[in-house]
């Protein structure tokens, strides 16, 4: 199965790992959830529709990342699952 | 006009979000080698999308460093980072050739993104055969600045880096010149020992005395020692100020040349004393 | 029922009005404990459970000056667990997370009620997972001595970790291979307590000047070692290489210079904090640069303040702990560097340094929009510190400044409401963070001062601006368990309630 991995467990930064899968399947992980979750889940539909992608498995590990932090790991992520690495 | 630029690495999103606020005159969004060959992509999305996400301007100046004309990254590069909240692009590894074929790629991405504005460009010359033709690179139209980087000339040179720099003091006269004669900035290389402050501020002064007019930084604690010594002192300033005022009081006599302090004072030592208070007036100094 | 600050405060307790509420009040003291006829020496902590008759529901307490490496809080809890005594309670000055052992018997109900002036790790999240049968009774420093001496914090044996202790039972700090400094901290505990143990690693024949009086000592335990001298003090406090820190310090050096504090008598005290310690660096030069020599600094004590002493840039320090191994060496030898009781230092009744202090620099987990400061619980609403001194030097000093970044990990530092109040924002003048300095409007004097300024001095909502623009508003979250515990402000009144997670 193809995968994509970008960014990070550094701090302000998000680790994202993408899947290809039969639907679409969002899980977030984030040590601002109580704050921001629906915020960071939101970022990724928007991205995910933005690439024409929607069925896809994607793990976000969120260290308090800004919404550009977490739309350009997920961007990176499934380009590189795109590009088959 | 520049004093300071930060160097901020691309794939850093803390360095990232907080890169406007340590005070330097431009901040450099570094792609090149902060960044590691496998993660070309990521930090290119990142700042991208950083860029994108100001709401209005918040750096004085923004540069990118792409990665060089020699590599297959810069393509991708200017296209990720082209952009109305970009200024300047800082090209690496700089020759005329090179140089050309940069200003005819961003004249393309300007025109094609309606972007109503020139993309500046600063050039580093950090290889021995562009200290040759530094005159060439100093006068090119979209130029406005170039940086010394002497990390990579020492090497390309086959000599060791000292802190005292007496290897490098050739390509930062030939630097100075050039860019005097040309009116843009000279830019001097970073001082890569980062905790040693007095050192740093030693080095400034040396360049500032050859003619250097500002100092690129690696880390943010390096700008407001850069800021401080690329602005007159308070002793110049003051200096300054007392000569206008006697030049003004000599040219209601009819006077060209005068006396102040039992020093003679003409046209080329007024005009020093202009250029001080407007560098003065320009960063609120007075 | 609610205080004026509209925070809920449990049954049986007194609800805080303002922070100058002291001064109506008179000082009170119970009698002190007897003048003992000598000690007797004991053989381990095991013999002290027997002589002392310690049983069930008594109160214990300590002090915390050997820190995270602290073994006497430790053999005690042991002697706890081993005996399965119930319903204790202890009053250790701050808990640190070494003192891990502590949640096996706030689990099992040995422990019940805990008065603390500041917890963090596993202890922490215990009582913030609702484990503490009782309540946390959160002090201040100065809040404590005020509790102990009046009466209010009963004390049936005082446990106290004392480095070297001579022939006549005075104690001190100074010495031995656990020497931490000042015991500031024990002196009440000392005064006041029903029983006293010294716990000692070094006798000595005798003490010149020894800061706990060896009247008050019924019994002396010699052990091998009292504590781990690594977790005592770290052996150099440095200020922060971090640049957005740095900048924090240098604005904040500059306000005050702006403002006419950095001038010849001044009195200051900053945390121990990398940035709190780089603002002294900042000061410092200004003090050099002007020819400033000032009255005094106090506080916790770094080495950085030795340093300014060594210096001349201060006539004396008032030192009620020591935070490194510089700190420890200048109190022992230095007679400038004053050991000082944590009632001398901010007990609001007594005559204290606080009150004395022209400015102060203190940290933030969060601040709001009306200035309450909270360092006793993170935003989610578990604890992980307190006021320690906090809220007492807050009120003494002329200018209280708050340095701290604006965002931390994603999370705004301004709320609208502070998740828990630790210092009201009646005696919080300033906060300076990296994108701006906010004063707060009650202060017109300062803000008169500062109008011609260049530095960024916008309102604290700007500023909450600023913050969302970068991170995005944050969700409000709901605090809605039981109460674990209280803060108690230095007159004794409850400034807020700490909830269940």
């Amino acid at each position: 199965m193809k995968r994509g991995i970008a960014g990070s467990l550094e701090s302000n930064d998000a680790l994202i790992t993408v899947k290809e899968s039969d639907k679409l399947n969002i899980t977030i992980k984030s040590i601002v959830y109580d704050f921001f979750h629906t915020q960071i889940e939101k970022v990724i539909r928007e991205t995910l529709t933005e690439l024409g992608v929607d069925k896809i498995d994607v793990v976000c590990d969120d260290k308090g990342a800004l919404d550009y932090t977490i739309k350009a790991r997920l961007v990176t992520a499934v380009k590189r699952m795109e590009g088959g690495k | 006009m520049r004093r300071s630029l930060l160097f901020i690495p691309g794939n850093n999103p803390a360095m990232l979000q907080n890169s406007d606020v340590f005070e330097s005159d431009a901040v450099i969004f570094d792609l090149e080698d902060a960044v590691s060959v496998t993660e070309k992509d990521s930090a290119r999305n990142l700042v991208s999308l950083y860029l994108a996400s100001l709401k209005k301007r918040v750096h004085k100046e923004v540069v990118v460093r792409i990665n060089g004309l020699d590599t297959p990254f810069y393509g991708d590069d200017l296209k990720a980072v082209a952009c109305g909240r970009l200024d300047t692009i800082m090209l690496p590894k700089a020759s005329v050739t090179y140089l050309r074929e940069l200003d005819s790629l961003l004249g393309e991405i300007e025109r094609e993104r309606g972007l109503n504005k020139k993309i500046a460009v600063i050039p580093i010359i950090e290889l021995a055969a562009s200290v040759l033709e530094i005159e060439e690179i100093a006068k090119y139209p979209r130029v406005n600045g170039v940086l010394l980087g002497a990390e990579d000339l020492s090497g390309d040179l086959g000599v060791m880096r000292t802190k005292e720099g007496n290897e490098i003091a050739y390509p930062r006269m030939r630097l100075a010149y050039a860019c005097a004669a040309y009116k843009i900035d000279a830019i001097d290389t970073p001082f890569t020992d980062t905790a040693d402050g007095e050192g740093l501020e030693k080095d400034c002064r040396y360049a500032g005395n050859l003619g250097f007019n500002s100092k690129a930084a690696i880390h943010p604690n390096q700008v407001p020692v850069i800021n401080s010594v690329f602005v007159p002192s308070q002793k110049s300033i003051e200096w300054a100020l007392r000569v206008e005022e006697a030049a003004r009081t000599a040219s209601r006599k009819g006077l060209g040349v005068f006396s102040l302090d039992g020093k003679m004072v003409d046209k080329p030592v007024i005009s020093r004393a202009a250029k001080i208070i407007e560098k003065a007036r320009a960063y609120g100094l007075i | 029922m609610k205080n004026s600050l509209g925070r809920f405060v449990p049954d049986g307790y007194i609800p805080f009005e303002n922070s100058s509420a002291h001064k109506a009040k008179k000082r009170v003291t119970v009698k002190e404990k007897h003048i003992s006829q000598g000690f007797e020496e004991l053989a381990d902590i095991s013999e002290m459970f027997d002589k002392l008759k310690i049983s069930d529901g008594m109160t214990l307490s300590f002090h915390h000056h050997l820190r995270n490496g602290d073994y006497v809080l430790n053999a005690v809890a042991e002697q706890i667990k081993k005996r399965n005594l119930k319903n204790m309670k202890i009053a250790p000055s701050s808990i640190f997370p070494n003192n891990k052992i502590l949640v096996e018997l706030i689990e099992n109900g040995n422990i019940t009620d805990i008065y603390t002036d500041y917890v963090n790790g596993p202890v922490a999240e215990a009582i913030s997972r609702g484990k503490l049968k009782g309540m946390c009774v959160m002090h201040t420093h100065g809040g404590r001595p005020a509790a102990i001496e009046s009466g209010a914090l009963k004390i049936d044996v005082a446990i106290l970790a004392v480095p070297v202790v001579d022939r006549s039972g005075n104690g001190s700090g100074f010495g031995g291979k656990s020497a931490c400094g000042s015991l500031g901290y024990a002196v009440s505990d000392l005064m006041y307590a029903d029983k006293v143990v010294f716990v000692t690693d070094t006798f000595t024949d005798k003490l010149i000047n020894a800061q706990l009086n060896g009247t008050y000592v019924d019994y002396v335990i010699k052990t091998d070692a009292i504590g781990d001298p690594a977790g005592i003090v770290s052996g150099t406090t440095k200020i922060t290489g971090d640049p957005v820190g740095l900048k924090i310090a240098r604005n904040t050096a500059e306000l005050l210079d702006e403002l006419g504090y950095i001038k010849n008598g001044l009195s200051m005290q900053t945390g121990a904090g990398g940035t709190s310690l780089a603002v002294a660096h900042y000061v410092k030069n200004v003090m050099k640069a002007k020819g400033i020599k000032g009255s005094f600094a106090s506080g916790g004590i770094t080495g950085y303040f030795t340093e300014m002493l060594q210096e001349d840039l201060f006539n004396e320090l008032y030192d009620v702990q020591c935070f490194d191994l510089k700190a420890v060496k200048s109190v022992s030898s230095d007679p400038r560097h004053k050991a000082i009781s944590g009632s001398r230092y901010a007990n609001p009744y007594d005559d204290n340094v606080a009150d004395k202090l022209d400015f102060v620099i203190l940290g933030a987990t969060e601040i709001d929009l009306n200035f309450n400061v909270n360092v006793t619980t993170d935003s989610h609403g578990m604890l992980l510190g307190g006021s320690g001194g906090h809220s007492d030097t807050a009120h003494g000093a002329k200018v209280t400044v708050i340095t701290t970044n604006l965002v931390k990990s994603r999370l705004p530092i301004i709320k609208d409401n502070v998740t828990t109040v630790t210092t009201p924002g009646e005696d919080v003048d300033v906060l300076v963070t990296e994108r701006g300095i906010a004063i707060n409007p009650r202060r017109k004097d300062l803000l008169e001062k500062v109008k011609n300024s260049k530095l960024p001095i916008i309102t604290i909502n700007q500023l909450q601006e600023i913050a969302y623009s970068i991170t995005g508003k944050p969700e409000i979250k709901e605090i809605s368990g039981k109460p674990v515990g209280v803060v108690v402000y230095r007159d004794g009144t409850v400034i807020d309630t700490v909830y269940k997670i």
